[in-house]
């Protein structure tokens, strides 16, 4: 296990920061953290942890992390809205939800995570983000960078180059932040783009934006030189050593019950069961034998199962005992595709042996998998 | 002062008396001056209007996106209650008292007001109140001693009825170890403390604080090590009750299988079960894993039961006959797959047609993408016989149920190494697996299914014979 994260983390080389032994022992008034894994999940859970278990009034915290190829959610926001679902699985990008509002991200390498940890009282957004800044001019004086009303830092007056969201508990609060040093731009506006049509929700939405990488505006800059800026005007204001600690996410007596959250984080339930309810109405165009038909499709969809089911097929294409079954199988499923998957081919051996049956089926199967 | 205490004494009076012989008379007249004199008129059964508390930043209004509990539950103190957002800011909202919901004034998505109502509670006036203010990290006021105590320098949570229990118990709270939020202790922790008390010494909580006071911070580096040394991490805390008995609707998937598998009862089953001496296969495996590796494959010993049941066919092909489904001439050879679902049935296509090789390269793909819940339906459709290898999981003998709308499946226990006879009489050692077949028998006889079985053992235990056959 220490293995994989140093394997994770050559990119962690700068002489200053020292492991995890020492992470009690420094700092008073505030702490600098770095997490050596790339895991979303497990850097999320760390996020989860300090939020439950640190007594912030003592001191408040920096968490600096980074991680591979992933789109973060917020915590109402509706996953098949939001992103390509498809397009995340054939790349094997991950998803997940975060426990804070906001809107979606795209997260890789090239992009770096602020989380300001404060009790409820301290929590002042402005405030980070101006550091942030602060940081950044004092590394690149040229940098034409202002933070906005809506809590973005925008470089140049017209790019995005950090989001904002944040969570509030009953003591402690968190505000976290990206950075977009170098990231993907191409991935990014391909995954975080939705094929989605007729899908109703109250779900927050995203506003998309124009987004720049700071690389982009000036190629010496590097995501490391942006996190240690960034750890020295956090250390400058809050009086402390300019001392970095690295921690490992999946250190349980460092942080007990970090597995436990890790896990929590990676379920159906929480990643696509925390959707705020929604409805879909499309139309699907399926070929079938010269002809093409229009089956227009109505679902309600609440905690990510399936509600309700419509299918508007031409009357005697499915024999109708066999449609009621398909209905009555898919409400109370999940909206996924593999669930569906296997349970309309695990229906269709009780079906009669036709082959102009099952190909029927699967036609109208496969389409309705499409929507998932 | 007169006046105080003959106000409390009145109260008292009104109280059921089952709730007074419980508490310490005295401790009950000195925190009920202090919440009379902080809260007004708030007594037994009274409905509290909780008012949304300010967010900060100046916001006024919140959207409610989650309520985590609805009308009629019990709350304790600190508990959540609901969820709700602002401006890309996600609130907690957490309960200050101990009672029963008895309103939400709102429901999902709609827009709620700071210092206005969120939800009416009823107070249970036995089980006490916080203080009006916002609960905050703050040292401990002198009326607050019985809801707070501190322990090796931090503070720990516990709510009136957690207290009374443990006072009624003579169980000092900081003996007990918290495994609430916030290391909160809860009923549960002092009836695991009591349960413990004759046993074992209850091991130090696992959640250490990663931020001690100043004056044990030399201890507390060592503290973790030496937990990690002595505890097997113990995590999550034993169940002290049984669970109670849930009914979970049958959903998606597994109505799915109820269905396939009554229909499967229906049809009339044999077994046939064999034992097959794989030591000449094990090792022709052994010679084949590094070269298959070589081009990228893990080869088990799937793909050779595989192939071999495909040559092993014309035996049944005459009886297929009778089955409108078989007609066809691909054999596509279904492989059981245990999944987070439960069981999928992924088959290899057209087996007629592959080398050993082939199959073992598509059950890698279908293995994959099983992992991953990516099998598309073709995959899953079509097959025309089914192999379950169960004996990587463990057993010996089974009893497999047939898939509908095939006629037969086979189950392989797993590999063993056995003493067995060779030919010259001597014991030797064998690696030995045995396989349970079912068939329909309405389609196959007895005899058939033996002499199936019989050419399919010798094939495996005579891998040379497959050279000679194999198609």
């Amino acid at each position: 296990m220490v293995l994989q994260s140093l394997k994770n983390c050559l990119w962690l080389s700068c002489v200053l920061r020292t492991p995890k032994a020492c992470f009690w022992s420094t700092a008073i008034g505030a702490l600098i953290i770095q997490s050596v894994s790339n895991d979303v999940y497990q850097n999320l859970a760390v996020e989860d942890w300090i939020h439950d278990h640190m007594d912030l009034e003592k001191q408040q915290v920096l968490f600096l992390w980074r991680n591979s190829p992933a789109v973060v959610i917020g915590r109402h926001q509706n996953p098949w809205q939001e992103c390509n679902l498809r397009l995340l699985r054939q790349k094997n990008i991950k998803l997940a939800r975060r426990r804070s509002g906001g809107g979606t991200v795209y997260h890789d390498l090239g992009n770096i995570n602020l989380t300001f940890f404060t009790t409820r009282k301290k929590y002042e957004r402005m405030e980070n983000l101006k550091l942030v800044v602060k940081a950044l001019k004092a590394l690149r004086p040229q940098l034409d960078v202002h933070v906005t009303d809506r809590y973005d830092i925008l470089l140049d007056r017209q790019y995005k180059i950090s989001g904002t969201a944040a969570k509030l508990g009953r003591a402690s609060a968190y505000h976290h932040c990206t950075l977009l040093c170098n990231a993907d731009k191409f991935v990014l506006s391909s995954v975080l783009k939705s094929p989605f049509k007729g899908l109703k929700s109250n779900a927050t939405p995203s506003v998309p934006a124009l987004v720049k990488n700071l690389f982009e505006e000036d190629p010496s800059l590097t995501s490391e030189m942006l996190l240690d800026a960034i750890a020295k005007e956090y250390a400058v204001q809050h009086q402390i050593d300019h001392h970095i600690t690295l921690i490992n996410p999946t250190d349980e007596t460092l942080l007990p019950g970090i597995s436990n959250k890790t896990k929590e984080l990676q379920t159906w339930e929480w990643v696509y069961g925390k959707t705020p309810k929604f409805s879909i109405s499309t139309c699907l165009n399926m070929t079938y034998k010269d002809s093409v038909l229009d089956v227009k499709v109505n679902m309600d969809v609440k905690h990510g199962r399936i509600e309700a089911c419509n299918i508007d097929l031409p009357e005697q294409w499915l024999p109708p005992g066999l449609y009621s079954e398909l209905v009555k199988s898919l409400t109370g499923s999940k909206f996924c595709p593999n669930e569906t998957t296997t349970l309309v081919t695990t229906l269709l051996r009780v079906c009669p042996q036709d082959d102009e049956l099952h190909s029927r089926w699967s036609l109208l199967c496969e389409n309705m998998i499409r929507l998932m | 002062v007169c006046i105080h205490r003959v106000r409390s004494c009145s109260s008292i009076r009104f109280i059921k008396s089952k709730y007074v012989c419980v508490f310490d008379k005295s401790a009950l007249k000195f925190s009920h001056q202090q919440r009379l004199l902080r809260t007004s008129a708030v007594s037994c059964g009274q409905i509290v209007q909780f008012k949304l508390s300010d967010i900060g930043e100046g916001i006024t209004e919140v959207t409610v996106k989650e309520w985590y509990i609805k009308e009629g539950d019990s709350v304790s103190q600190f508990d959540s209650i609901c969820e709700v957002q602002s401006d890309k800011a996600s609130v907690t909202i957490t309960s200050r008292y101990d009672g029963v919901i008895r309103k939400l004034h709102y429901s999902i998505d709609d827009i709620a007001f700071v210092g206005k109502p969120l939800v009416d509670i009823e107070i249970d006036a036995s089980k006490g109140v916080a203080s009006e203010e916002d609960v905050v990290e703050t040292p401990p006021m002198s009326h607050e001693e019985h809801t707070h105590q501190e322990i090796k320098g931090h503070k720990t949570l516990a709510t009136p009825a957690v207290r009374r229990l443990a006072m009624e118990n003579n169980i000092k709270l900081s003996e007990v170890v918290g495994t609430g939020k916030d290391n909160r202790i809860l009923k549960e922790d002092i009836l695991n403390y009591l349960a413990k008390q004759t046993g074992a010494i209850l091991p130090p909580s696992p959640k250490a604080e990663i931020v001690p006071p100043q004056r044990k911070a030399e201890a507390v580096p060592a503290a973790p090590k030496d937990k990690a040394r002595k505890i097997p991490v113990p995590i999550s805390r034993p169940i002290a009750f049984a669970g109670k008995d849930k009914t979970e609707p049958v959903t998606g998937f597994q109505k799915a299988m109820v269905k396939t598998m009554s229909a499967a009862l229906k049809i009339p089953h044999f077994g046939y079960s064999d034992e097959i001496d794989l030591t000449q296969l094990v090792q022709l495996r052994e010679e084949l894993k590094p070269l298959a590796e070589i081009r990228g494959v893990k080869l088990s010993f799937m793909p050779f039961f595989i192939k071999v049941r495909h040559a092993a066919e014309p035996c049944v092909e005459y009886l297929q006959r009778f089955c409108q489904n078989l007609l066809n001439a691909s054999h596509n050879i279904g492989v059981a797959m245990d999944t987070e679902q439960g069981l999928i049935v992924p088959n290899v296509k057209n087996v007629q047609v592959c080398s050993v090789f082939d199959i073992a390269v598509e059950l890698n793909r279908l293995q994959s993408l099983g992992s991953a819940g990516q099998l598309g339906t073709s995959d899953l459709t079509g097959g025309t016989f089914t192999l379950s290898n169960i004996g990587t999981i463990g057993g010996t003998y089974a009893k497999p149920v047939i898939l509908p709308p095939e006629v037969a499946i086979g189950a392989l226990g797993k590999i063993q190494v056995l003493p067995r006879f060779n030919s010259k009489g001597e014991v030797v050692k064998a690696q030995i697996m045995n396989v349970s077949w079912s068939a329909d028998h309405r389609i196959i006889d007895g005899a058939t299914m033996a002499r199936f079985s019989n050419l399919w053992k010798s094939y495996l235990e005579n891998p040379a014979l497959m050279l000679l056959d194999l198609k």
